[in-house]
């Protein structure tokens, strides 16, 4: 068999990759090779739609890494996201060259537009495609890793960490909403034309993101499938329930915590590189603690140290939320709040948690 | 410079008119000599009418400043039908007019119904320098040294004389103060150098620009090298004046802004610190406070809201908090992280809540009267409704202060906080005591709230523009210490407002929450940890 | 990053090389140690010397220094001033926890503390020495020379038709001795077990006893405790702390008819006889 046993054992996590693959086959049948008036024709609106959800569950497996298995609830994934899409929406721009409204040849329009005259020594480089792809997991993972570095050897956990997490993000947000960072302020980055030369807005374009989001998205759920059932994974587990136990088997918490806490972030990276091409655009907006929070949700929905459930969570929960905010806006906050209160007090282990019944404790 | 004398009249008449204003409207005894007066000015040569101004000067009744004003600005006439003088206060065909005497105002005539009272320049500064008189023999402290002002605004050296005069009799030390310095002005123009370096030295710290700007220009272009070396040390002076009072004001807009911090965390101390609660719909709970105020505004008079909003807040946010308490948070206790993802949902909950029940919209809170205006402390002028904050925080600490150490609930409260076990053992109704510390948390946050709508705008977002702030003033100060609450939102208030001139208000908040995300690393117990085996949790 | 892993890989923060030097016949040393919390002198000039191969019994009422102790030989507290050494020649204030557990010492704490949603297995897998390299984690199943090694451990901790559960569900026994087992994996020198048959049944505590006393000779001992009757049952040689500072040393039947020790611990009641 050509499966590893660890694959083997996790029934749910076959069945998502199962899913994943039809939808990367089915989709792209269905929205290219039918007819705009067949019943089963999907739309590119629906198409990036269903791409953005991926990017979401991306970011919920990486939340749920480190939240479900090494009891780290970081309230600032959605920074590490963000700066992700910023690193792959600086790309993007430099890819509109003189077709922007301005027609700079370098300068990006906003940029024309605060009479600056040279491009900022950060933006050197975006222009090549490699070297973004590299930065979209460098930022997140340098970010996090300086970071982690500080907080974890100090011995900042709990909810300390997660309210500082939340005040890394809401930081970040304010500097981003400075049009002096040099990212566009408000507006951020936006306009995009193409990518490595194809037409951002076309169909195929559209697809072939969309089939990079599915593998990007079993690639991440393999990647933490496989590093759960490793020692490693023990060794999560065994800082989540017992830090010092772990300590004084002479593990180096600290260590490993960073590691892992840089892995997520760079997978939170890669989700939003993927999402902001989609999207459109990228703002500070992306950066709000809210979104960092909804993060969370989906995998306490979904429900947590099951890296699937993080994946049904994200996807559940935006879904609800694209047809709530669109045919009654007014109770999607209700909604989105009664789901806090309702899993946190009812489904501590979340929709997953439902279909396999605890093993058993005393 | 025959233009500014219109200028300098107006500004000294309307300085006395507003002292007339707020004197006693009614006639004065007077007013029958004025009017016998003002009717000879219709066939008054100029000479006849210089005459008659002095005649009106020495009247003592406070229309005479309007009058005068009137006449040097040609507005005063003769109205035939019923022959009195009037005041014009327009200008064009018709112009509305009033009774030059009582003031009473007379509807609007036909310019040509009216006989212009003519004046010349001379009789104009005549009449400006007689006003600046006036006001220096004032019975009223504040109108002499409203008129000595406009001497130091343009010091004319006919005026000197009229300054000396009033120096040797003046008994207000604050009035005999300015007339010095009104004095050494006019002293930096005497021919004698050593007169002009002592005014020179006098002038030194005094923070009126014109006062400056005259120094600076003693210091740049006097002809002799004494006197520019002493302007020069009187500016240095009055530098370190300006820079105390820029310290001075910078500390109180930090105190203020750390006021707010205060208020905005000192229910999180409570809810988080003592009990232990992540209280992520603390900012919702102010924000309850706040739409309580404007509530009862919308049924009692402005400058009463405040006294019954406070209590109301209270209680209002009280009530939530018990029922968030009872509903919700209490099958979460010892699982933190639960906590706080339940309450962020609570929170999510109530600002549909209020965007639905009251719209999206901001809504406008308004400010008592007491609340508006400055205040002035010494140099420093500070705005009312800051100060009044500053004050409400204090006594809001106090009294929640008190009741933690004085009260039977408040020894409940931090029983249960440090032996949760042991006070249950004791009798101590320890679910009780966890509803109702809550519900003082929560009550305090709506109290911060009725505080918190007279600085900002009203709305569903009130709360969670100070979620982040609020708790990084109590991880920093020390999570179960309400002094550490305390020095911790000052000293971040101060160090907030102490960046904001170099870098700007948007970068001085991300220094100062990076300093705290480093300073959480270094001591993650914040400034005042608390101490023992209790702590450890 | 790559420091990072050559860090986990190398095993630490100046790791000694060279092994522990007990030529004199001392494993422990403390000397002169004192710490303090906040002017409270939880250890106050305290010396101790733990033999190699012996069984070490501490007693001594609550706020003795027991459990500080304990945090200062496993690097959890740093003392004030004084000296610690493992063996003659590594000097254990200048290593942190994982290094020091490294070096052979293992620490059972006085709650139970496994891994729950772990198997026994899995549980004493995570406690297996060698396997705390970053390459080593990176692996999911166990070779067969690994599975002996935890083989022979669950032999002797009782728990082999266990392996397979979850530690939450064992009883608070099992919990205990699979802690102790976790502590063999570690195959460390020095074993610090702190209350370990509390909340034991008696039948429990018989075995317990035998599993330390068959743990000595080959490991050094020390176990903290307030159950006299399992004491006597289990040492040959105790120390009395008392205020920080060791009160009494000596053979149990001594140390009971001892003045000064009877006045502030035994004397204290007959709860602990």
């Amino acid at each position: 068999m050509l499966i590893p046993r660890w694959l083997l054992s996790d029934r749910a996590g076959l069945v998502l990759l199962a899913v994943l693959a039809i939808l990367g086959i089915g989709v792209p049948i269905l929205s290219l090779w039918t007819p705009p008036d067949h019943p089963l024709h999907l739309s590119a609106y629906t198409v990036t739609l269903l791409g953005k959800y991926l990017c979401y569950a991306l970011l919920a497996v990486a939340v749920d890494l480190v939240w479900g298995y090494m009891g780290i609830l970081s309230l600032g994934h959605a920074a590490f996201f963000a700066l992700g899409g910023y690193c792959f929406g600086m790309y993007l721009m430099r890819q509109i060259g003189t077709r922007g409204v301005y027609g700079d040849p370098v300068l990006p329009d906003f940029m024309v537009f605060l009479n600056w005259k040279e491009l900022p020594w950060y933006w050197y480089g975006f222009d090549h495609f490699s070297f973004a792809l590299l930065m979209v997991l460098v930022v997140p993972g340098l970010l996090a890793f300086v970071f982690g570095w500080f907080a974890f050897r100090s011995r900042v956990s709990g909810v300390y960490l997660s309210i500082i997490t939340q005040a890394l993000t809401y930081a970040l947000m304010l500097a981003f909403f400075r049009n002096e960072m040099g990212f566009g302020g408000n507006n951020g980055l936006t306009d995009f034309k193409d990518v490595l030369g194809y037409p951002i807005h076309d169909d195929g374009t559209r697809i072939v993101l969309f089939i990079l989001s599915i593998l990007a998205l079993a690639g991440g759920y393999l990647l933490c499938r496989w590093l759960v059932s490793t020692r490693m994974g023990r060794v999560l587990v065994a800082i989540r329930d017992a830090e010092d136990r772990a300590r004084f088997l002479g593990y180096r918490v600290e260590q490993v915590k960073v590691l892992v806490f840089t892995l997520s972030a760079m997978l939170a990276g890669i989700a939003g590189a993927l999402y902001v091409p989609q999207v459109g655009i990228i703002n500070p907006g992306e950066f709000a603690p809210i979104n960092s929070i909804e993060a969370v949700i989906w995998v306490a929905v979904g429900g947590r140290g099951t890296l699937v459930g993080a994946v049904v969570g994200a996807v559940l929960i935006n879904y609800a939320k694209s047809w709530l905010t669109g045919a009654l806006p007014e109770v999607w906050l209700f909604a989105l709040g009664g789901l806090f209160v309702a899993v946190t007090l009812l489904l501590p282990r979340g929709l997953i948690g439902l279909l396999r019944p605890r093993e058993t404790t005393t | 410079m025959p233009s500014c004398i219109p200028v300098r009249a107006w500004l000294a008449a309307c300085m006395l008119a507003l002292a007339a204003l707020c004197g006693s409207p009614a006639a004065y005894a007077g007013d029958d000599e004025l009017s016998a007066t003002l009717i000879q000015f219709r066939d008054a040569d100029f000479d006849g009418k210089t005459e008659l101004v002095e005649k009106l000067v020495v009247l003592d009744n406070p229309r005479v400043a309007v009058i005068l004003n009137a006449l040097s600005d040609s507005r005063l006439y003769f109205q035939e039908d019923p022959g009195r003088v009037v005041i014009g206060l327009g200008d064009g065909s018709e112009i509305t007019i009033e009774d030059a005497v009582t003031g009473a105002a007379l509807g609007q005539v036909g310019k040509r119904d009216l006989d212009r009272i003519t004046a010349n320049n001379r009789l104009r500064s005549l009449i400006e320098d007689r006003l600046a008189s006036l006001g220096l023999s004032s019975a009223d402290p504040s109108q002499r040294r409203a008129a000595i002002d406009v001497f130091l605004r343009n010091p004319d050296p006919a005026g000197v004389p009229r300054l000396q005069a009033r120096l040797a009799v003046e008994t207000d030390a604050k009035t005999r103060q300015l007339l010095t310095v009104a004095l050494a002005l006019a002293d930096l123009a005497n021919p004698d150098a050593t007169v002009r370096a002592k005014a020179a030295t006098d002038l030194g710290g005094q923070l009126q620009p014109e006062i400056r700007g005259r120094l600076a220009k003693a210091a740049a272009e006097d002809s002799d090298p004494a006197v520019r070396e002493a302007a020069q040390r009187a500016l240095s002076h009055t530098q370190f004046r300006l820079q105390m009072l820029g310290w001075a004001e910078t500390l109180f807009f930090g105190l203020s802004l750390g006021s707010v911090l205060i208020l905005a965390a000192i229910g999180l101390a409570v809810t988080f610190g003592v009990m232990g609660v992540i209280n992520m719909a603390h900012g919702e709970l102010m924000m309850l406070g706040a739409y309580t105020t404007w509530l009862v505004q919308q049924w009692l008079p402005v400058n009463w809201s405040l006294p019954v909003a406070v209590p109301l807040a209270f209680l209002v946010t009280a009530l939530v908090g018990i029922a968030i308490e009872r509903g919700v948070i209490r099958f979460l206790y010892g699982r933190p992280l639960e906590t706080l993802l339940a309450t962020f949902g609570i929170s999510l909950i109530l600002q549909q809540a209020v965007r639905t029940i009251f719209s999206p919209l901001n809504r406008s809170v308004s400010a008592p009267d007491w609340m508006s205006g400055t205040f002035a402390i010494g140099p420093l002028e500070v705005t009312m409704n800051r100060l009044v904050i500053l004050g409400f925080c204090i006594a809001v600490f106090a009294l929640l202060w008190l009741a933690l150490q004085r009260t039977r609930l408040g020894l409940e409260v931090r029983a249960v906080s440090q032996n949760r076990a042991m006070a249950r053992a004791m009798g101590v109704p320890s679910a009780r005591v966890d509803a109702l510390t809550f519900g003082l948390g929560s009550g305090v946050a709506g109290v911060a709230g009725v505080a918190l709508s007279q600085l900002t705008n009203v709305g569903p977002n009130l709360g969670q523009s100070y979620i982040v702030d609020s708790f990084m003033v109590v991880v920093f100060g020390g999570v179960g210490n309400l002094w550490g609450t305390l020095v911790a939102g000052l000293s971040l208030g101060v160090a907030n407002k102490v960046l904001e001139p170099w870098t700007g208000a948007v970068l001085a908040k991300i220094v100062v929450l990076v300093f705290l995300i480093l300073f959480i690393q270094k001591r993650p117990r914040g400034l005042f940890p608390q101490r023992g085996r209790a702590a450890e949790v | 990053m790559s420091e990072l892993i050559s860090d986990l890989d190398g095993g630490g923060l100046s790791l000694p090389q060279k092994p522990v030097d007990t030529r004199h016949g001392i494993l422990l040393y403390l000397e002169e140690v004192t710490v303090s919390f906040d002017g409270f002198k939880a250890i106050d000039n305290l010396s101790l010397y733990i033999g190699d191969g012996e069984l070490r019994c501490i007693i001594g009422p609550n706020g003795a220094g027991k459990t500080t102790m304990m945090d200062i030989i496993t690097g959890k507290t740093k003392p004030d001033s004084g000296r610690v050494f493992f063996g003659q020649n590594i000097d254990l204030l200048k290593l942190d926890e994982p290094a020091i557990a490294r070096i052979g010492i293992g620490r059972k704490f006085q709650r139970p503390t496994v891994i729950e949603p772990l198997t026994v297995i899995e549980n004493l897998e995570l406690a297996m020495s060698g396997a705390k390299r970053l390459r080593g984690l990176m692996t999911t199943r166990l070779n067969s020379e690994e599975r002996d090694r935890i083989a022979a451990v669950l032999e002797r901790i009782g728990l082999s038709e266990h392996g397979g559960r979850l530690a939450g569900i064992l009883a608070h026994g099992q919990k205990q001795w699979l802690e102790i087992g976790m502590l063999l994996m570690q195959e460390p020198r020095l074993l610090l077990v702190d209350e370990p048959v509390a909340g034991m049944t008696p039948a429990e505590m018989d075995r317990t006893a035998e599993l330390l006393r068959s743990l000595a000779g080959s490991h050094s001992v020390v176990v903290v405790e307030h159950d006299m009757g399992f004491v006597r049952s289990i040492a040959d040689y105790v120390t009395v702390l008392h205020q920080g500072r060791v009160l009494a040393e000596g053979q149990l039947e001594d140390l009971q008819i001892d003045p000064t020790v009877i006045e502030v611990y035994l004397g204290a009641g007959d709860a602990y006889h």
